[in-house]
């Protein structure tokens, strides 16, 4: 990318962590238009904490993020809803809850005081619910899904909130092989074809490498990002094997284990 | 699918308004519906008619309609706040807590020689003193809730809190004169019918208002079916709807409960039973559905409470318990079997 890169998420000398523990330090990154992001990382490093936090469910140590330029926390909640939907670990199984109702709350920063859809909103829950492959589960009940299913519906609500950053939680935990692939090549071609910014946290490394332009990695408190093929090539993935029996593997862009 | 949910919500409006007429014919002096319908309106040719009508059963109708829709309401709103299919006013305590505030109250006054009995601020004093009681118990198990997640450990504490309540009120009794402890256990047994026509003026108003701002809120809860996080991240402001159910749960199942008595059960079955009829989730359709048929089931069990003879009243907490209470095992049955 020749051109100036302009920053949708911005994270300036953020610090993130508990009031006993420390996630991170000073984080300085920013996350761009039309790229799809992986948010990579070991257990507990903080990846949940940093999206719920460019979420504005969590407060920052210290540092502060920007939006567009503007402050998030200068910003209200509705502002919020139409810049930046997420798609939570939450598990919806709300007996009688049909999925294009859930869908339909997406909506809910634009409906009127009790949530009535008009024509515009039905045609935007009827594309999320296409894109994710679920159009024929509309009339179903969430406590009658299978858990992939319920993550493509809570995945078609982001969709149809209809903003231009989507952030995930771990969206592919619960999803089998082919699964993971069709909602990570959703999520890629939405970037792309949209210009959305997406970021998704996630554990799986080959479909990381495999799927995104960029890779955000937290690792010992400290902040690695780059373009996937930089991050390949400067040995950083390398840091997140540091002191087990694997190592990352370059050539093949796979985990082997370590030759002593 | 909009067409069934019409046609439900009208059978369900229909049978309301015939048991608002029934409710209202049932009672000590035996009066047809005929005779009910011309002293509402003013044109009985029995003067005694139309007094028993106005001041007894117009009031006594009244206030088991809006009583049973005010519980209906809360429950509905408690049950999604606190994402707990057994939340309610009675279970989770609220009305444990109005309960001692009109403890406090009602035993308390004469305990310092001040009688309110009678008086214009009587019935004022005991409402507030319900509102008082009732909203300390909700921020109590708001506190509680932020901390435990589990939904048996709350509604174990609810328990505590009713008993606790309970044995407060005990003290009370045993420190008060016996007019005073009549008259307070005369109201614990939830008694629609004490209620006077110049009541009304107080409970119609508050219970509209508590109605009103749960019709407001039907968008917020149908957000927070998502869970609060879901629910912030769509532009919900959590703080200003939980201030808004706490305002309207106050008002509705406190204001019942200094008029009437704790009365059980209704807040948590009327949202299950609706659940049952019309099949849904959606607030817009639970809200309008419980505020009915909650004022339905109540004009049935005040009908109930006097059947077993025409002078003799059950009190009105025994009918609501015997149908509240199945409702409730069946849910436990279900949620223990799919959890």
């Amino acid at each position: 990318m020749e051109y100036e890169r302009i920053n949708t998420v911005q994270l300036h000398s953020l610090t993130l962590g508990y009031r006993d523990r420390l996630l991170f330090e000073g984080a300085e990154i920013g996350f761009g238009w039309g790229e799809f992001t992986a948010l990579i990382g070991r257990n507990g490093t903080g990846k949940s904490t940093l999206l719920r936090t460019i979420a504005a469910l969590a407060r920052p140590l210290g540092g502060y993020i920007t939006v567009e330029g503007r402050r998030l926390d200068a910003m209200t909640r509705r502002e919020i809803a139409e810049l930046i939907s997420f798609v939570s670990t939450d598990e919806v199984r709300v007996e009688n809850l049909k999925v294009s109702d859930v869908v339909g709350l997406g909506r809910a920063p634009y409906t009127n005081w009790v949530g009535s859809l008009t024509e515009r909103d039905r045609a935007q829950v009827e594309r999320a619910l296409r894109l994710v492959g679920m159009e024929s589960f509309s009339g179903k009940s969430m406590d009658t899904l299978s858990d992939g299913e319920r993550q493509r519906v809570m995945i078609a609500r982001a969709l149809a909130q209809d903003t231009p950053i989507i952030l995930l939680d771990e969206p592919t935990a619960f999803l089998d092989l082919p699964n993971k692939y069709e909602i990570c090549l959703l999520l890629r071609e939405l970037a792309h074809k949209e210009g959305k910014c997406i970021v998704f946290s996630t554990h799986d490394m080959s479909i990381a490498l495999e799927m995104c332009d960029t890779i955000a990695m937290i690792e010992g408190g400290r902040f690695y990002y780059g373009t996937t093929e930089m991050l390949i090539a400067d040995g950083t993935l390398d840091r997140l094997f540091a002191d087990t029996a694997l190592a990352f593997d370059p050539a093949t862009r796979n985990v082997r284990l370590r030759h002593g | 699918m909009k067409k069934r949910n019409g046609i439900l919500m009208l059978a369900i409006s229909v049978a309301v308004a015939v048991l608002a007429l029934a409710d209202m014919a049932t009672g000590a002096a035996r009066l047809s519906i005929a005779e009910i319908w011309r002293g509402l309106w003013g044109q009985a040719a029995d003067e005694s008619v139309r007094y028993i009508v106005m001041h007894f059963r117009l009031p006594k109708t009244v206030t088991a309609l809006l009583s049973g829709a005010a519980l209906s309401a809360a429950g509905l709103q408690m049950q999604t706040l606190f994402r707990n299919p057994l939340a309610g006013p009675y279970v989770l305590g609220v009305s444990s807590g109005a309960s001692l505030g009109v403890a406090a109250f009602v035993l308390g006054m004469p305990l310092l020689g001040i009688s309110a009995h009678g008086t214009w601020w009587g019935a004022i004093g005991m409402v507030g003193a319900a509102w008082i009681g009732a909203a300390a118990i909700l921020v109590i198990i708001m506190a509680v809730t932020t901390r435990i997640k589990d939904i048996m450990a709350v509604l174990i504490l609810g328990m505590m809190f009713g008993s606790a309540a309970t044995a407060v009120v005990e003290i009370l009794q045993y420190m008060s004169p016996e007019g005073a402890v009549k008259s307070y256990v005369v109201w614990t047994m939830g008694s629609l019918g004490g209620v006077l026509l110049s009541d009304l003026r107080i409970l119609v108003p508050v219970i509209a208002a508590g109605l009103a701002i749960s019709i407001a809120l039907i968008k917020p809860l149908n957000m927070l079916l998502l869970g609060e996080n879901y629910a912030r991240t769509m532009g919900l402001d959590i703080k200003a709807t939980r201030l808004g159910i706490f305002l309207s749960t106050i008002l509705l199942a406190g204001t019942v409960t200094a008029f009437c008595g704790p009365i059980g059960f209704i807040g948590l079955a009327v949202p299950h039973i609706v659940r049952m009829i019309f099949r849904e989730a959606d607030h817009r359709t639970l809200m309008p559905a419980s505020i009915l048929t909650g004022g339905g089931l109540m004009l049935l069990c005040d009908i109930a409470s006097q059947l077993p003879s025409g002078d003799l009243t059950l009190p009105v907490n025994t009918v609501t318990a015997l149908i509240g209470i199945p409702v409730i095992i069946a849910v436990i049955l279900r949620t223990r079997k799919t959890a």
